[in-house]
């Protein structure tokens, strides 16, 4: 009884000074956090602000014609990304028709057949792969891959695909290793564990009343893949891949090792280019002046390019991600 | 019953899982392999000189990574001080306050792309605002754009930690009176406090082998300093300038600091993910 008269009574001065400073304490830790989060917000407009700030004198030059431009003169200040964008686009396509499939199959492996207890350890592996650093690519592609690839990879495929019409020319010319189908395989086995992991998680999401069903009905192993899990979870598989895109476009360290770094434009897959980010690796060291903007007008292409393919890969996987709330 | 259509099934079936068992063992091959060059090259550059002694000039014998080794050590601790609050803060906002509000929503978006956000182009932006302004390279610049990249995995691994502390636990707290930001900091946080950590090893364990936004930044030095002002010579723009060399006795020393640097990598990634295996059994 007592406590309920207590409770009912006017809360006195003290209490109500401490209900002050608390409203206040509170409203001030929302407002800090939240002001860290907005750093967070600022920080990509600044990027994108500083990188067009600094591009500018080169935009304005070339204007939309430096995208489809070929020459790279730094002699004469004639400048385009053709050649760049052309090697990074090709590079990471390269890496993706590589990666994709591979890591389908770690990603089925991983959720279908696997045994339970090997389940975690392999997952693990795959992680690991994906935190070995990139400049470690790089070293691995040039020294240790480039050489093997020159020796039996190209001669390969020069005597089976090479031969063929129409896509021959592209495994012509000289074999010696580095190049920007060394580079986009050397990048698909680093993209390779990222997809791979988006792709097991989404599989994990597919409720197992509809595989139990599948199975059910009679199903082998690789239907239930196909025709359940694969169009179950095809919005968030499609995000994974985008990731992996996303990655590949702006790899650095790993492409600038094997590609060779030349800035000309060839038919064939063996010879040498350039990326974007390789580009900017290369020469921006020694860059001033104009050279340096059109610098900055490269790196905000990969921003604008890498942003949207991210974009995009974003908005699948929370779709992907929405439909696990409402179909289960 | 249709034995021929059974038969191809199954075929299909015993294909399909053959092919995804090999892309699995392709996958832990590559992965073997790499740990397998970087240990039989690394290895020979592994002496204590290379803790000791000062990278040595081009074509010369002996000499170390010792310079290197520090410095990407001072940049990587200063990164880690100044990201970590930022991290968490942003975190809590977003945990904490980011259901309705759309300010959150956008930081979402932002930071999930920042994770996967070319890194050289944020070496790019650092080199705009910072190096080009004072006109020299330095290890502060380095670590600013190392922050770049450290500060959305935090972000992001803090959140989805304090999302995984039970509502009633919050609920508890406020029902006793507790103000917001005591539950916040004083119960959430607490709760999540291995996760957090977990988090925080894995942007330590992806800013101590990126290599791209640190050459303009931080670029390199040859000589042994501790000035934060000045160019700071790094493990990965060593190895990389190194490995490009002619020099063998440099490209010996480039294989013992990638040893160096994946080992310091999958220990991060590994230390990281025990914490996080206690907490789940806990």
């Amino acid at each position: 009884m007592g406590s309920i008269e207590k409770a009912s009574q006017v809360p006195d001065q003290n209490m109500l000074s401490v209900v002050k400073r608390q409203r206040i304490q509170d409203f001030f830790f929302h407002k800090i956090t939240l002001g860290f989060s907005l750093l967070v917000l600022f920080a990509l407009l600044g990027i994108i602000i500083s990188l067009l700030i600094n591009a500018w004198p080169a935009l304005s030059k070339f204007g939309f014609q430096f995208i489809w431009r070929v020459e790279w003169d730094i002699v004469n200040d004639e400048f385009g990304a053709a050649i760049a964008i052309f090697g990074t686009l090709v590079s990471a396509l390269i890496a993706l028709v590589i990666a994709v499939p591979l890591s389908f199959g770690i990603a089925l492996f991983l959720t279908e057949t696997c045994p339970v207890v090997l389940r975690r350890p392999l997952g693990t592996a795959i992680e690991l792969l994906a935190a070995v650093p990139s400049i470690i690519y790089g070293m691995f592609g040039l020294f240790i891959f480039a050489p093997l690839f020159a020796e039996y990879g190209q001669p390969a495929l020069q005597s089976t695909l090479g031969q063929m019409p129409l896509i021959g020319s592209l495994f012509g010319g000289a074999m010696n290793g580095v190049g920007i189908l060394a580079a986009g395989i050397v990048l698909a086995f680093m993209i390779l564990p990222f997809i791979a992991a988006v792709m097991r998680d989404v599989f994990e999401i597919v409720p197992p009343i509809l595989r139990e069903s599948a199975y059910g009905l009679g199903c082998t192993t690789w239907e239930v893949v196909r025709s359940i899990v694969l169009p179950y979870t095809q919005k968030g598989v499609i995000g994974g891949v985008m990731l992996g895109l996303g990655r590949a476009l702006g790899e650095t360290m790993a492409v600038t090792f094997v590609i060779g770094n030349s800035q000309r434009l060839s038919a064939s897959l063996f010879s040498p280019g350039t990326t974007i980010a390789s580009t900017l690796a290369n020469e921006f060291g020694e860059a001033a002046d104009f050279h340096l903007s059109t610098l900055f007008a490269l790196g905000f292409l990969l921003f604008v390019i890498t942003f949207i393919v991210l974009s995009l890969a974003k908005i699948m996987l929370i779709r992907a991600e929405k439909a696990k709330g409402t179909k289960s | 019953m249709d034995l021929t259509i059974y038969k191809r099934r199954q075929l299909a079936n015993r294909i399909g899982l053959t092919l995804s068992m090999l892309a699995m063992g392709l996958g832990l091959f590559v992965l073997l392999w790499i740990l397998f060059v970087l240990f039989s090259n690394g290895i020979a550059a592994l002496d204590w000189a290379m803790f000791t002694q000062s990278t040595p000039a081009p074509g010369s014998d002996g000499g170390g990574l010792a310079n290197a080794i520090v410095g990407s050590l001072m940049m990587v601790v200063v990164t880690a001080l100044v990201s970590t609050p930022i991290g968490i803060f942003a975190g809590v906002y977003l945990a904490e306050y980011g259901d309705q509000s759309k300010t959150a929503e956008w930081t979402r978006f932002v930071t999930d792309i920042m994770l996967s956000a070319p890194s050289i182009v944020l070496g790019l932006f650092v080199y705009a605002i910072l190096v080009a302004q004072v006109q020299h390279f330095s290890g502060w610049a380095g670590s600013l754009a190392l922050c770049l990249i450290a500060v959305p995995v935090v972000v992001r691994t803090t959140e989805n930690m304090l999302r995984l502390v039970p509502g009633s636990l919050r609920e508890a707290a406020f029902a006793l009176g507790a103000p917001r930001w005591k539950v916040a900091t004083f119960i959430t946080l607490r709760a999540a406090k291995s996760g957090v950590m977990t988090g925080l090893l894995l942007a330590l364990a992806r800013i101590s082998g990126e290599t791209a936004p640190l050459l303009f930044t931080a670029l390199n030095n040859q000589f042994f300093s501790t000035d934060m002002n000045a160019p700071m010579a790094n493990l990965p723009v060593v190895i990389f300038q190194f490995a490009m060399s002619p020099y063998d006795n440099w490209v010996r020393l480039a294989w013992g600091g990638a040893l160096l640097i994946t080992l310091t990598v999958l220990a991060l990634n590994i230390l990281a993910r025990v914490f996080f295996r206690d907490k789940a059994q806990a």
